[in-house]
C-alpha cells in the first residue's frame, strides 16, 4: 500500500527555480510516468521524491504522512538509476543484498530474498559475477533486482532503459510492465520515450519548465490534450498545427476557415466570435488522401517505413503537414494531393495555446 | 603511433640519462659510506671497502632510537592527515558548495609559502604548548604540512566515483559513515593507499621542521643525518653511512610499494 501526495512542491537552486509548484496525487499500485523535454525537471522531481534532493518548499506525503525530513532509506522507496549505479566492487548477489545487509537482516533470509529476486529476473547464473562482467541488459536487471529485494512501497525509475539498444529496450519494457503486475507496487517512471510512456503508464504527467502541463491516462492525453504543448509532445509524428480563423460557432461545432480558404467544422465548443484566430491541430494518423478533402497541397517528401508511409505535404497555405498512411502509398514527390481529416480527431487551440473543449469525449476515455 | 627507430633510441637514451642523473647521488652516497674518511674526499672508484664508518656511526649515536622516532612520526602524521582528509575530500567531492574550488586552491596555495616564513610563530606556539621536541608535535606539524596534498589527491580519486553509486547506497540505507566504509573506500582503495604512501615518504624525508623543532627526545633520522654534518667539520664517510642508514628503510619500502604508487598516481581509482 502506498499513495503519494505532492503539495505545491518547489525546488530552487539558488535564485533559479527549476520546479515551480507541483501538485500531484498518486494512487496505490499506480504506474505513473513523468515525461517532458530535456531539462524540464523530471529527474529533479523524482530525486526530491526519493529524498536525494532537499525539497525547497511544499509537502511530500507518503501514505498520508509528511516525509520531507526523512532520509532516502526511511521513505520505503527504491530507485533504479539511468547509469544503473551498481557497486563495482561487489558481486551481483552482494549488490542485491546490500540494503538487507545494512538493515541487519540475517544472512539466510538475505540469501533467500536475493535468490528469489534473481529467479524473477533470470539472474541466477550470474550471482557471483561482478557488474563489469555483465552485459548492459544484465546490469539493468541487477539494478532492478536490487530494488525488488528491498520490497519497497514505491519504485522510482529514472530513464532506466535509455542505455539499452532498441530490441532490449522493448523486451525490458515488457519485463517492467510484468513486474508491476506481479509486485503490485506503486511505480514512478521518468522517460522521454513516447512508447514507454504510452504503454507503461496508468497516468502520464507531462512536465514543462518545472510545471505540470497535464495529468491523465495515455489515451486522455492523446485524444484530449489540454493545450498545444501536450498535443505536440504526445504522439509521433507530432500533431500538425495550422493557423485558422473562426467562421461561425454552432451546436455542431466550430467552423473555421483554413489558410487555403476551405471551411472545416470541428466538434469543439467555446466562446469564440467569428474572425478569432485559432490554431487547428491535426494528427498525422487522422489525415488521409481523399479527392474530396478540404486540404490541398503537393507532396514534398515520402518516407516509406514498410508498414507505414509518411507524406510531407506542402499545403496551399505554405504550411508543411505530415500525413501518416497505413501500408504503402502510390503518391510520389511533386504529386498534387487533397487531404481529408477525421473530424472527431481535430483539435482547436486558442491564442494562449489552451485547447477548446471537445463536444464529445473519446469512447475509451472516462 | 608509429615511432621511428631513431626517435625510440633517442627517447631511451634520454630516459637512461635522467635515471642515471637521479640515481647517481644515491649511488655515490652508498659508495662513500664504505670508504675510509681519507678515501672519501677523493673521487676515486678504487678503494678498500670497509665498515668502519658504520661502526663509528653506530657507536656515536643511537640509530634505532632515531629510526623509531621516524617510524612513529611518519606513520602518525600520515594517519592523522588521512583521518582529516578522507572526510574532507568526501565532502568536497560529493557535496560541493560554490566555494569548494576556491577552498581547494587556497589549501594548495599554502604549500607555496616557504616554511621558514612561519618558523618563529610555530616555534613559539610549540614552546608555549610544550610540544617542542615531542613526537606529538612533529606528528601534528607533518599532518598539517601534508594535508593540502592528501586532500587534493583524495579529491581527484573520489571525483572518479559517480555520485549515483553513492546515492544508490544512500537509497539502500547507508549512513554517511556507511557510504564511506562500504562503498567509497573499497572503490578508491588504490588511491587512498598511494596517498598514504606518498605522505609516508614526505614525512620520512622532511628535514626542516624536524631539525628546528626537535633536539634529542623526538628527533627522527633526518636529524640523525644532520648531526653528522655540523660540529667537528665534515666527515664524508660517516655522513654517507648515516645517510645510507637513514634512507635505506624508506628506499626498501618505496621499492616494494612502487607498483602501488605508480598505479595509484597514473590510473583512475575505479574502472
Ligand atoms: N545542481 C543543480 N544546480 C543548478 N541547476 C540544476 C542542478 N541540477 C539540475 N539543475 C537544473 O534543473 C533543471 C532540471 O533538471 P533535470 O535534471 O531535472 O531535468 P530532466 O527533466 O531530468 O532532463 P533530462 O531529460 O535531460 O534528464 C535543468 O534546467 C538543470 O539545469
Ligand atoms: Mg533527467
Amino acid at each position: 500500500m502506498a499513495t503519494l501526495s505532492l503539495r505545491n512542491i518547489r525546488k530552487a537552486y539558488g535564485p533559479a527555480e527549476v520546479i515551480k509548484g507541483v501538485d500531484l496525487e498518486i494512487d496505490d499500485r499506480e504506474f505513473v510516468v513523468f515525461v517532458g523535454p530535456s531539462g524540464c525537471g523530471k529527474s529533479t522531481l523524482l530525486r526530491m521524491i526519493a529524498g536525494l534532493e532537499p525539497i525547497t518548499s511544499g509537502e511530500l506525503q507518503i501514505d498520508g504522512v509528511r516525509v520531507n525530513e526523512r532520509g532516502p532509506a526511511d521513505r520505503g522507496l527504491a530507485m533504479v538509476f539511468q547509469s544503473y549505479a551498481l557497486y563495482p566492487h561487489m558481486t551481483v548477489a552482494q549488490n542485491m543484498g546490500f540494503a538487507l545487509k545494512l538493515a541487519k537482516v540475517p544472512a539466510a533470509e538475505r540469501d533467500r530474498k536475493v535468490r528469489e529476486a534473481a529467479r524473477i529476473l533470470q539472474l541466477e547464473p550470474y550471482l557471483e559475477r561482478r557488474p563489469k562482467d555483465l552485459s548492459g541488459g544484465q546490469r539493468q536487471r541487477v539494478a532492478i533486482g536490487r530494488a525488488i529485494v528491498r520490497a519497497p512501497k514505491v519504485f522510482l525509475f529514472d530513464e532506466p532503459l535509455s542505455n539499452l539498444d532498441a530490441a532490449l529496450r522493448g523486451q525490458t519494457r515488457i519485463e517492467i510492465a510484468r513486474l508491476h503486475e506481479e509486485l503490485g507496487a506503486t511505480m514512478i517512471y521518468v522517460t522521454h520515450d513516447q512508447i514507454e510512456a504510452m504503454t507503461l503508464a496508468d497516468k502520464i504527467v507531462v512536465l514543462q519548465a518545472g510545471r505540470i502541463e497535464q495529468v491523465g491516462s495515455p489515451l486522455e492525453l492523446y485524444h484530449h490534450p489540454a493545450n498545444m504543448f501536450v498535443a505536440g509532445f504526445i504522439g509521433s509524428p507530432r500533431m500538425n498545427m495550422l493557423p485558422v480563423s473562426v467562421l461561425e460557432s454552432t451546436a455542431a461545432g466550430i467552423t473555421v476557415s483554413l489558410p487555403s480558404g476551405a471551411a472545416l467544422t470541428v466538434p469543439s465548443t467555446g466562446d469564440v466570435a467569428p474572425g478569432t484566430a485559432l490554431t487547428l491541430g491535426l494528427r498525422p494518423e487522422s489525415l488521409r488522401p481523399d479527392p474530396d478533402g478540404q486540404l490541398a497541397g503537393t507532396v514534398k517528401l515520402v518516407e516509406r517505413l514498410g508498414g507505414l508511409t509518411l507524406l510531407h505535404v506542402e499545403t496551399e497555405g505554405r504550411e508543411d503537414v505530415i500525413v501518416q498512411i497505413e501500408g504503402l502509398s502510390m503518391l510520389n514527390i511533386n504529386h498534387p494531393v487533397r487531404l481529408a481529416a477525421d473530424a472527431a480527431a481535430l483539435h482547436l487551440f486558442d491564442a494562449a495555446g489552451m485547447a477548446l473543449p471537445a463536444l464529445t469525449r473519446h469512447s475509451l476515455v472516462a | 603511433m608509429q615511432q621511428s627507430l631513431a626517435s625510440r633510441i633517442a627517447i631511451a637514451l634520454i630516459g637512461w640519462a635522467v635515471a642515471l642523473l637521479l640515481f647517481f647521488p644515491i649511488f655515490w652516497m652508498v659508495l662513500t659510506s664504505f670508504k675510509t674518511e681519507t678515501d672519501a674526499i677523493t673521487a676515486s672508484l678504487v678503494f678498500h671497502p670497509t665498515l668502519v664508518s658504520y661502526a663509528e656511526v653506530f657507536q656515536r649515536a643511537n640509530y634505532l632510537g632515531f629510526a623509531l622516532n621516524s617510524v612513529v612520526i611518519a606513520l602518525g602524521g600520515t594517519v592523522l592527515a588521512l583521518l582529516f582528509s578522507v572526510p574532507a575530500a568526501y565532502s568536497m567531492a560529493f557535496h560541493p558548495t560554490p566555494r569548494t574550488r576556491g577552498t581547494l586552491l587556497w589549501m594548495l596555495s599554502t604549500k607555496m609559502l616557504p616554511p621558514v616564513g612561519v618558523l618563529v610563530p610555530i616555534y613559539l606556539l610549540f614552546k608555549f604548548t610544550g610540544l617542542l621536541d615531542t613526537r606529538t608535535g612533529l606528528i601534528i606539524i607533518y599532518a598539517l604540512m601534508n594535508l593540502p596534498i592528501t586532500v587534493w589527491m583524495l579529491f581527484t580519486f573520489y571525483k572518479e566515483v559517480p555520485n549515483e553509486i553513492l546515492e544508490a547506497g544512500r537509497m539502500d540505507g547507508a549512513s554517511t559513515w556507511g557510504e564511506l566504509v562500504h562503498i567509497l573506500l573499497p572503490l578508491t582503495l588504490p588511491g587512498v593507499a598511494s596517498t598514504g604512501l606518498l605522505s609516508l615518504i614526505l614525512c620520512w624525508n622532511e628535514a626542516f621542521w624536524s631539525l628546528n623543532l626537535t633536539s634529542s627526545q623526538a628527533a627522527p633520522l633526518t636529524a640523525f643525518i644532520a648531526s653528522f654534518s655540523a660540529p667537528e667539520g665534515l666527515f664524508f664517510a660517516k655522513l654517507s653511512a648515516a645517510s645510507t642508514m637513514a634512507v635505506a628503510p624508506i628506499l626498501v619500502f618505496g621499492w616494494f610499494s612502487q607498483k602501488q604508487l605508480v598505479q595509484g598516481l597514473t590510473f583512475g581509482a575505479v574502472k
